[in-house]
């Protein structure tokens, strides 16, 4: 169970106020349950996960996994705690080859090269073509992607936290995405938080998170908050007609 | 025959467990130690200075020609002179390499200078290995030169690689380039501590429709210091390429001194150079699967230099 008390995340910025980014959020990831976060750009999702990932410190607030306070643990001890996290914008590695980092994400040095061809196979690739090729620019962005899940799907970790995972992945290998994540869900005993824009990804979540200038507006049972999101009455809703209005403005 | 010591140095350098296959010329601490030679690959000593000749017969494929040297005992040094005559067609491997073991307090060095000479359509894989090791004062010192000369149509790939324990090195390389040759180097580098390389090279791109590329990939740690000098001359229609891309750690130092010179409008010549730290979100992606800071870096280098 992972369990955010009071997170604020602040930056400097060039008047003497701190920006706030993220504020003040609250919420809990229960055992075994799929959690969704949603909201407009630059809300804040990106770097909640940064915040859960240790990435990025909070500048107040707790962040507690499985009941132990991993405010102040460095990122190596959460990973090795039970956390893993998938890029929104996955890195590239010279020479680091893809059944290398499914290795390194496996920690099983002895990973053999089926076993890391079914993570591939799960995320659609064709395993055989990828399996030796390097993480660096010569992959496309959704290939780079799938590896990127690929790697966290290959962890098994306890939290898997996957930043809009959907992203850059084509039509038709979207509904096979969702199909990896309800089987994961059926088949590990962990809990996932997605940061996802997708309806389809939305539908298939426990519980939804909806951030809105860093704070979280609304949470509780997708089943109750999904129709409410999709129908526009929400705060999120509230803000893009705001943008709408704005850009009418100056337009005009 | 060889001691312990130099049989492990010579599997640091030329992946060798145990007695070649094919030809092969070993030298240890200054004097040829073993010697095979076989119907298409002749090995003789020069007679005015030290070092050998290797005359590759035409057409002569799937043999390979291994000319480690193994340097054990402390204070020698040498200069070598070892020339390759690779005739029309032929299509070998040729494995050099150098490994020093220093214990004492007094300079071992080896300065190793390799003409290779490739008739028309020959072909070769030139795989060279650097390797120090020892405890001693004595510093461990490496000069060596290759000078290549390709003939029509001639195909030359060099590998070469040196990733621990030589204190000191300056390598040059210059290469001569006649019609439809080709010439393909990789070089992978790692300094520490005190040491310093330089690898300069010097490419003429004299005949129509040639080529050369050039990739450097090198990690500088502490305080060691790196030059990369290449230049490369398109006398002719002709495309060159070269690349320098380093890792900068600690208070290491890096100069890359790129130049290219056209003398054809029909000369195509890229230079890229790259000087930079490791990338944080680099380290911090191994970090999220549960490596230590340390062992993401050794990952990223080990992968880099690869
Ligand atoms: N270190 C930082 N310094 C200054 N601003 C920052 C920093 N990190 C994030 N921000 C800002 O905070 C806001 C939230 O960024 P974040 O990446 O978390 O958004 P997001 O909700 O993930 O957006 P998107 O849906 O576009 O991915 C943005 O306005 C961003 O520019
Ligand atoms: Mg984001």
């Amino acid at each position: 169970m992972l369990e955010l008390r009071n997170v604020s995340f602040e930056v400097p910025s060039e008047n003497s106020d701190n920006k706030i980014i993220v504020n003040n959020v609250s919420f809990v990831v229960p055992d075994d349950k799929f959690v969704v976060i949603t909201g407009p750009n630059g809300s804040g999702k990106s770097t909640l996960a940064k915040l859960i990932m240790g990435i990025e410190k909070p500048t107040s607030g707790q962040i507690l996994f499985d009941g132990v306070d991993i405010t102040e643990m460095s990122i190596t001890d959460r990973a090795k705690m039970g956390i893993s996290f998938a890029f929104q914008q996955p890195v590239r590695f010279k020479g680091i080859r893809v059944l290398d980092m499914l290795r390194l994400a496996s920690g099983k040095a002895s990973l053999s090269v089926s076993e890391a061809c079914t993570y591939l196979a799960r995320v659609g690739l064709c395993a055989k073509d990828y399996i030796n090729r390097e993480i660096n620019s010569s992959l496309s962005g959704g290939e780079l992607k799938r590896i990127e899940i690929a790697s966290v799907m290959a962890r098994g970790t306890r939290l898997s936290v996957f930043d809009e995972p959907e992203a850059g992945i084509d039509l038709w290998s979207f509904q096979n995405l969702i199909r990896v994540f309800e089987n994961m869900r059926e088949h590990t005993h962990g809990s996932i938080l997605i940061i996802s824009h997708q309806e389809r990804i939305l539908n298939i979540a426990d519980e939804i998170v909806l951030i809105s200038g860093g704070k979280v507006t609304t949470h509780g049972r997708a089943d109750t908050i999904l129709p409410e999101l999709l129908a526009g009455t929400s705060s999120d809703m509230t803000l893009c007609s705001r943008f709408h209005e704005e850009g009418g403005k100056s337009d005009a | 025959m060889l001691d312990a010591v130099q049989r492990r140095i010579l599997e640091e350098v030329a992946d060798l467990h145990e007695t070649p296959i094919g030809a092969y010329n070993i030298r240890a601490n200054g004097q040829s130690a073993e010697r095979q030679t076989t119907a298409n690959v002749d090995i003789v000593t020069k007679a005015d200075r030290s070092g050998i000749d290797v005359h590759i017969l035409p057409h002569t494929t799937n043999e390979s020609v291994h000319i480690p040297v193994v340097i054990s005992e402390s204070g020698i040094e040498e200069i070598v002179y070892n020339d390759f005559y690779v005739g029309e067609g032929a299509d070998v491997v040729i494995v050099a390499g150098c490994g020093i073991h220093n214990c004492g307090d007094q300079d071992s060095s080896h300065n190793g200078i390799h003409r290779f000479f490739l008739s028309r359509g020959a072909r070769i894989k030139y795989v060279e290995k650097h390797y120090g090791e020892g405890d001693g004062n004595g510093q461990n010192i490496m000069n060596p030169t290759t000078e290549v000369y390709l003939e029509e149509d001639a195909v030359m790939e060099m590998e070469t690689v040196q990733i621990k324990g030589v204190d000191s090195t300056d390598r040059r390389m210059i290469a001569t380039l006649a019609k439809g040759a080709k010439l393909i180097v990789r070089e992978r580098l790692m300094t520490h501590g005190q040491q310093s390389a330089i690898s300069y090279y010097h490419v003429d791109m004299n005949g129509e429709g040639c080529s050369c590329d050039l990739v450097s990939r090198s990690v500088a740690r502490d305080e060691s210091y790196q030059k990369f000098d290449s230049l490369i001359v398109g006398n002719a229609p002709c495309t060159g390429h070269t690349e320098c891309d380093a890792i900068i750690m600690d208070s290491a130092r890096v100069l890359a001194v790129p130049q290219l010179d056209a003398n054809n409008i029909d000369a195509s010549l890229i230079h890229e150079a790259a000087i930079g730290k490791i990338a944080g979100e680099q380290l911090i992606k191994l970090m999220t699967l549960g490596l230590s800071e340390a062992e993401a870096e050794e990952q990223i280098i080990q992968g880099f230099l690869k």
